[in-house]
Parts: C-alpha cells; sequence; structure tokens
C-alpha cells in the first residue's frame, strides 16, 4: 500500500542570478511500514523535496513548478497553509538534523512534547502527560518522568534526539520525516538512534522517508532507495537491487567513495619524529576547582613518515591534543619533543622557524580562510613570511602550489567565497604544504565535505604525503575514513589514550571495550558495497 | 614586528587587492557615489569659502537686519545683516574639521585600543576595558569644562575633547567584533603559518571588522558635528563671529517663526552632508564585503 505518492514535483528558487531547479520532476513512494531513504549530495535538493511537501519553502524565492503528492486522499501541494498545518504534526511527524537548535531551551522537555497533544487532540492534561512518559520510554529514554522535568540542556545530542522522534511520533502519525538525523551525532550515538528509528516503523508499521547523505547509513535501514544528484532522481529502487547493481553512474560514483579497503600492512618505521610525555591540556573555566581535563596524561610518539589516525567522539580531546602539538594552545603539564625540540621552552624566534616546519588543516574550509584574502594573497603569505621565494619567483610559486592541490592557478585572484567546499579546502592544503612541512595534523579535513568530494581530497592528502614524505597526524570520527588513510591509530576517549597500534591490529583486535563499541558503530559494516 | 607589510602586486597572476576591488565595486553602487560626488562638492565649497564667498564672514550691516533671500543675500541676512550663504561656507569650515578630525582619532584610538584588548583577551583585556568604563562614567560636560579651564580655549583642544570621548564606544564594538574573529580558524591558520600577532591583526582580523566600523563612522561624524553645536551654544566651543553650522542652525531654531530660512539653510546644508555620509558609509560597507556580488 502507498502511503505517500509523489508524482512529477518540481521545485525552483528564484535568485538575483536567474532561475535554479532545485528539484526537477521527481517521483517519490513511501509505502505503509517501509522505511525509504532519498540519498543525495549537499545541493542534490533532497531536503527541498521534502520541505516542500509539507509547505515549509518560502515562497518567494521558492516556486513549487508543477507536480503532485498524494498523502492519505489529498494533493499536500494543493491544501492551504491552514490544512497543512494540521497535517503536519498529526498525520506527518519530522525530526530535523540538529537536535541541539530544534527544542525550545526556555521550556521544559515535558511541556514540549505535550504540546503538540494538547493542540491537535482533545486528551486532558493528564493524559497527555501519561502519553508522553509512555512515549519517551519507547524511544528509549531512562527515568522519563524524571525526563519530563528536564530542560534540553540537561540532555546529551543523542538523548535530545530521541525527544525529538518522540514530539514526531506524539501524534501517533502514519508518515514520518526525517531529514539527516543522525549527521550531527557521534558514531555508536549514530548506531543507536539508526537502531530506533527502524524498530519504531516496523513495530509501529509507519513509513518513514529518511533523507541522508551517507550511503553507508542508509544501506543499513532502508527498504528504498532513492537517488538523487542537482534536483534529479537518477535512480530508485529495492536497497540491495541499488547497492549491489548500481545503473546510473552517479549511483556508482558514490559507491566507490566510500572509504572502504583493508588496512594496509604495517612498517615500523625507525625515526621518531614527534614525541609527547604526560601531556596534559587543562581548560581553566569560570570554576578554578574544576578545570576541563581535555587533553589528561597522554604519551605517545609520532614515526618520521607515518600517518598517526587519532579516533574519538566530540568531547574526547582529540582536536585539542592535535592543537597541543603544534603549539596553539598551552599545555598545561608534560613535554612535546619536535625533533628533539622541547616545544615548552622554545623561545619566539625559534618558534616561528619551527612553525614553518609543522602545519595544520581544519575542519571548516568556510571559516579557515580569510574571506577577505584572494587564494593567492593566502597562499602567498606563508611563502613570503618564512622567506622561501623571492619577489619575483612568487607568482610562479603560487602557481605550481594550487596546481600540487588541484586548483587552476586562473582562479588566483578569487575569494575563498566563490569556491565549493572542497576547493576550499584544497586551498586550506596548499596553504598547508606550502611551506613543505614535515608535520601536519589535519583535523577532521573531510568531515565537512560531501562523500564524493571526500574521497578526492583524501587521494589529494594521501599523494601529498608520498609526494612530500610529510608525516600526518589525522584526526577524525570517523573509522572508515582513519582505516583507509593511517599507518597507525590511536584512539581517544574522555581526554585519555584508550589504545594505540597499527591499524590493521587495533581494526581486527582492539584491546580497549570502547575501541570495540566504536568499531561496532561503523555504520554499512554488514553490508557489501557493490 | 617580524614580517614586513607585503602588498602583493604581480604581473602574470595578478593579486587583486582589496581596496583596487572595493573601489571597483563602489563605482557600480549609484547612491554611493551621488553620496561621494555631493560630499566632495560641499567640501570644496567650504574650502574654498574665502574665494568664493560673496561678502566677509564678519561684515555686518546692522540698517539692513534680517532679510529674506534675495538676488544679492541668495540665503537671505540674519538680523545683524550679515549673508547667510558666506556665513554657510564658512561655518562648514568649522564643522566639517570638527566632525572629520575627531572622528578620526576616536577611530584610531578605539580601533587599536578596542583590538588589542579583544585580541590579548584575560587580564590586559580586562585593566583595558575597565579604563573605558571609568571614563564612561566621567559626566562629559565635566570632562570637557575641565580640558578647558586647564588648557584654555582652542579649536586643537575642541577635536580632541570630543575625540576622546567618541572613541569610547568604537572601542566596545572594535573589541566584539575582534574576540569574535578570534575564535574563527583562519586565526589559527595565521598563527600556525607563525605569523606575530601584530600581524595577525591587522592583516587578518582589523579588515574583516571594517564592516561595522565604518557604519559606527558615518554614524559618529553626524553626532560630532551635534555636539560641536552644543558645546558651542554652551559657550565652550567656537565663539562669534566665527560660526559652525550647528550654532547657526540652534541661533536660526530661535527665531524660526520670524525668520524661517535662517534654519531652512543651515538645516539643509547639514542634512545634505549627512546623507551623503551615510549613503557612502553603506556603499562602503558592501564594497568591502567581498562577499557581495562582483558584477
Amino acid at each position: 500500500m502507498s502511503l505517500l505518492t509523489v508524482k512529477d514535483l518540481s521545485v525552483s528558487f528564484v535568485t538575483r542570478n536567474g532561475t535554479v531547479q532545485a528539484v526537477q520532476s521527481v517521483n517519490v513512494e513511501v509505502k505503509e511500514n517501509a522505511l525509504t531513504a532519498i540519498i543525495g549530495e549537499s545541493g542534490s535538493g533532497k531536503s527541498v523535496l521534502c520541505y516542500a511537501l509539507l509547505g515549509l519553502i518560502p515562497t518567494p524565492p521558492g516556486r513549487i513548478d508543477g507536480g503532485e503528492a498524494w498523502f492519505a486522499g489529498q494533493d499536500l501541494l494543493t491544501l492551504s497553509q491552514r490544512d497543512l498545518r494540521r497535517v503536519r504534526g498529526s498525520q506527518i511527524g519530522m525530526v530535523f538534523q540538529d537536535p541541539m537548535t530544534s527544542l525550545n531551551p526556555f521550556l521544559r522537555i515535558g511541556e514540549q512534547l505535550t504540546e503538540p497533544l494538547l493542540l491537535h487532540t482533545d486528551l486532558s492534561k493528564k493524559q497527555a502527560k501519561t502519553r508522553a512518559i509512555e512515549l519517551l520510554e519507547e524511544v528509549g529514554l531512562n527515568e522519563p518522568e524524571q525526563a519530563m522535568q528536564a530542560y534540553p540542556f540537561e540532555f546529551s545530542g543523542g538523548m535530545r534526539q530521541r525527544v525529538m522522534i518522540a514530539m514526531a511520533l506524539i501524534n501517533e502519525p502514519k508518515l514520518l520525516i526525517a531529514d539527516e538525523p543522525t549527521t550531527a551525532l557521534d558514531a555508536t550515538i549514530q548506531a543507536q538512534i539508526l537502531d530506533l528509528i527502524k524498530s519504531l516503523q516496523t513495530r509501529r508499521g509507519i513509513g518513514v522517508l529518511f533523507i541522508s547523505h551517507d550511503l553507508a547509513v542508509v544501506a543499513e535501514i532502508a527498504d528504498e532507495i532513492l537517488v538523487m544528484e542537482k534536483g534529479n532522481a537518477v535512480e530508485c529502487g529495492n536497497t540491495q537491487a541499488v547497492i549491489e547493481n548500481p545503473q546510473h553512474d552517479y549511483t556508482k560514483k558514490l559507491l566507490a567513495s566510500i572509504p572502504s579497503g583493508a588496512p594496509r600492512n604495517y612498517e615500523p618505521k625507525p625515526q621518531t619524529l614527534l614525541s609527547v610525555e604526560g601531556l596534559k591540556t587543562w581548560f581553566y573555566t569560570n570554576a578554578k576547582t574544576h578545570p576541563v581535563r581535555a587533553v589528561d596524561d597522554v604519551s605517545f610518539a609520532i614515526q618520521k613518515g607515518e600517518v598517526l589516525g587519532l579516533v574519538g567522539e566530540s568531547g574526547s580531546g582529540k582536536s585539542t591534543l592535535g592543537r597541543s602539538l603544534l603549539k596553539l594552545v598551552n599545555i598545561t603539564e608534560g613535554s612535546v619533543h619536535f625533533d628533539g625540540i622541547n616545544l615548552s621552552t622554545i623561545n619566539t624566534p625559534d618558534l616561528k622557524a619551527l612553525r614553518r616546519r609543522m602545519q595544520m588543516i581544519f575542519q571548516d574550509p568556510y571559516s579557515s580562510l580569510n574571506p577577505r584574502m584572494t587564494v593567492f594573497d593566502t597562499l602567498a603569505e606563508p611563502l613570503l613570511l618564512h622567506n622561501l621565494v623571492n619577489r619575483a619567483d612568487l607568482g610562479a610559486a603560487v602557481r605550481i602550489l594550487m596546481d600540487n592541490v588541484g586548483l587552476a592557478s586562473a582562479f588566483a585572484k578569487k575569494y575563498p567565497h566563490e569556491f565549493s567546499g572542497g576547493q576550499r579546502q584544497r586551498i586550506a592544503i596548499g596553504r598547508a604544504i606550502a611551506t613543505k612541512p614535515d608535520f601536519v595534523v589535519a583535523d577532521e579535513p573531510v568531515s565537512a565535505l560531501d562523500v564524493t568530494i571526500q574521497a578526492q581530497i583524501l587521494r589529494l592528502l594521501a599523494d601529498l604525503k608520498e609526494e612530500y614524505g610529510i608525516t600526518m597526524l589525522f584526526v577524525s570520527h570517523d573509522l572508515a575514513v582513519i582505516r583507509q588513510i593511517s599507518d597507525r591509530v590511536a584512539v581517544m576517549y574522555n581526554g585519555k589514550l584508550e589504545e594505540i597500534g597499527p591499524t590493521k591490529a587495533v581494526f581486527e583486535q582492539p584491546e580497549s571495550a570502547y575501541t570495540r563499541r566504536l568499531l561496532q558503530a561503523i555504520p554499512g559494516q554488514n553490508v557489501e558495497f557493490g | 614586528m617580524s614580517s614586513p607589510t607585503h602588498h602583493l602586486a604581480e604581473e602574470d597572476i595578478e593579486a587583486s587587492s582589496l581596496w583596487r576591488d572595493a573601489r571597483l565595486r563602489l563605482q557600480k553602487n549609484h547612491l554611493a557615489v551621488v553620496g561621494a560626488v555631493a560630499l566632495v562638492i560641499v567640501i570644496l565649497a567650504v574650502s574654498l569659502a574665502p574665494w568664493i564667498a560673496p561678502y566677509e564672514y564678519d561684515a555686518q550691516d546692522l540698517n539692513l537686519g534680517a532679510t529674506a533671500p534675495s538676488a544679492a543675500h541668495w540665503f537671505g541676512t540674519d538680523i545683524f545683516g550679515r549673508d547667510l550663504l558666506t556665513q554657510i561656507l564658512y561655518g562648514g569650515r568649522i564643522s566639517l574639521a570638527v566632525g572629520f578630525i575627531a572622528t578620526a582619532v576616536a577611530l584610531i584610538i578605539g580601533v587599536s585600543w578596542g583590538s588589542v584588548a579583544g585580541y590579548c583577551g584575560g587580564r590586559i583585556d580586562a585593566v583595558m576595558m575597565r579604563f573605558v568604563d571609568v571614563l564612561y562614567a566621567l559626566p562629559f560636560m565635566i570632562f570637557i569644562i575641565l580640558l578647558m579651564v586647564v588648557f584654555g580655549r582652542n579649536m586643537i583642544l575642541l577635536f580632541l575633547a570630543i575625540g576622546a570621548v567618541e572613541w569610547l564606544t568604537m572601542a566596545r564594538i572594535m573589541r566584539t567584533q575582534v574576540q569574535s574573529l578570534k575564535q574563527k580558524e583562519f586565526v589559527e591558520a595565521a598563527t600556525s603559518t607563525g605569523l606575530s600577532p601584530l600581524v595577525i591583526l591587522y592583516r587578518h582580523i582589523i579588515p574583516n571588522a571594517v564592516g561595522p566600523m565604518i557604519v559606527y563612522t558615518t554614524l559618529t561624524i553626524p553626532s560630532v558635528m551635534l555636539l560641536e553645536a552644543f558645546l558651542s551654544f554652551l559657550g565652550l566651543g567656537i565663539q562669534p563671529p566665527a560660526t559652525s553650522w550647528g550654532l547657526l542652525i540652534s541661533y536660526g531654531a530661535e527665531t524660526m517663526e520670524e525668520y524661517p530660512w535662517l534654519l531652512i539653510f543651515p538645516g539643509a546644508a547639514l542634512t545634505l552632508t549627512l546623507f551623503s555620509l551615510n549613503f557612502l558609509g553603506d556603499g562602503l560597507r558592501d564594497a568591502l564585503d567581498v562577499r557581495g556580488s562582483k558584477d
């Protein structure tokens, strides 16, 4: 039985620079008791599609150019805003990406949860409360009575997302629309939420429309997949069929971009480049007596020429550790020796000279580039600062650098905002390798990128590492990426080092219980990708 | 400072500078161009006052008294029979000088103070900003009167006194800007490149804080002009026969019912200048934002 049938839906946006076709005659069907996933990269129109169904596209600039969306005997696209409001929240539930911002921070969980009940049904306050508690239990919150009294800030991201799901389900909708519901969550939490959504769907026999950019996530839970690229539906069908036997080139490209491959064999490298002894980096916030122990007594070494993968969930201290190694934050105790030089006792001129040899690549290419500097200025700055080229050769040096990171030198005059995320990350990588450093800390360099771009950037990093013999600390929350790129892996949890060893050993015989938990949470590991 | 100021110029890969791009963008903003042209005309007119003014600025004609605009006196005359056009041209010299110089003083002190406090943070920030708070708390009039009593009354002191008050808000705005910019990863990237804090400040942070500062500056210039009028009115600023727009307006306001032109013309001159400044300021802000469309 079909629950939602979308036919030939087209949506466009009228902007200053012309009309953008966001969705072009797309057909989707969500069956009862089934999970349909829409997968696509940023700009594919997957979110626009769902928002259009719910009448959440602001018009103008948005415009629905045509199509139908049949749900429960009515065409959603022809409903008035008033009728749509009745459908939203009662017959169709919604879960959004960021649980941190989609709950009102000033209202107790209980108040937010019972509000739609009191609005859409004639239950009494007491009955509504009982229902809410039952539902919180169903979405797996411990102590639901206490949870009703709590404010959102008392909850972690995963717990908030459970509350959001409870809220979406409270009026027993027949259709649940989930827009990237696990993207903002840690891997272990993501696995739990995916389980929850799938089990709620089968238990309640509802239809779920699940939007994601992550094929590995979708592969685990979806019954049907629709692949979107640049506003077009390029492929749809049974999940297994699409994954095992993709028809469209774009689907094949997506599948090929999933980081994979067996961990490489570890060849021990004899020379130590960086050694860390008893490193503690604590942050003193308001409470002087209770510092945040971001990095707490960590010791390890990085060998010359290797890629050390540093894994951990948010708040594990992995980024702070990376910054401590580069002396971008002040360490509290312990020592970092870079090529025999103690970073704690170094003087300013020596530090400047050392900065040439160690560089950083940041996560977010939107904030790591100065918006008011052209690519040329950004890349020329380190070259001039360290007197690596004279002015006459500067143009040529920048052109070589741009070529190395795969950017056309014609772009030199452009500003960062004129580039896509992947191109910006190339600029940032170019800046980091400009000084031919020995050591680079890459802090989640691909997490903000689409999966096909992620694959390209990983390849670029691997090539550059070979070419320049760069030693790298690769920080990431994504185990699949880490497995692909690292020689050795270090696992961090709560500021401490849980485990460190060759990639193959850590992935195949993890020693710590936490590592085992992390490994189990890798999405899509039970699925064979075609 | 450890690094040279590099203004990157290149022949083959042409590095476009922020300011050149900004000028190109500004030229495409018609309202801003109109504002700039009007401002230039006003500045030229008042600078050339001794040559183009039809009368001497202190030439009185008590027999004539206040007359409405006529062929001999385009903007009319005041109660002492002085030509109003001449008065406005000479008054504009003082008003514009006070407006621009005092604002420039405020801008330089405020931007430096605020950005150092914001960038250093911690104890330095606390001390620097408490100093600002103390000055804020000081009654402005008492401060100016004290200055006048101690140093005597002169123009330079007037500029300094007004500038010394206006920079406080600038410093606060700048500090907030710098604090948020400091968190950005491109500043961290600059640190890891090995740039010294001062270079990071003027190359990476201050250019990104320009937008709000320009808007606030264009708001400060008119408020400084009015402040001068207020001080002059109290006898602490400009003294007759020298005059300024602010003084002309306040005298005009007193006799508004009998001789409306005495208020209308100086008011129009001030308004024209303020509008031009605001259009130009908005245009500059947009032009300096490289994210604005290039075409």
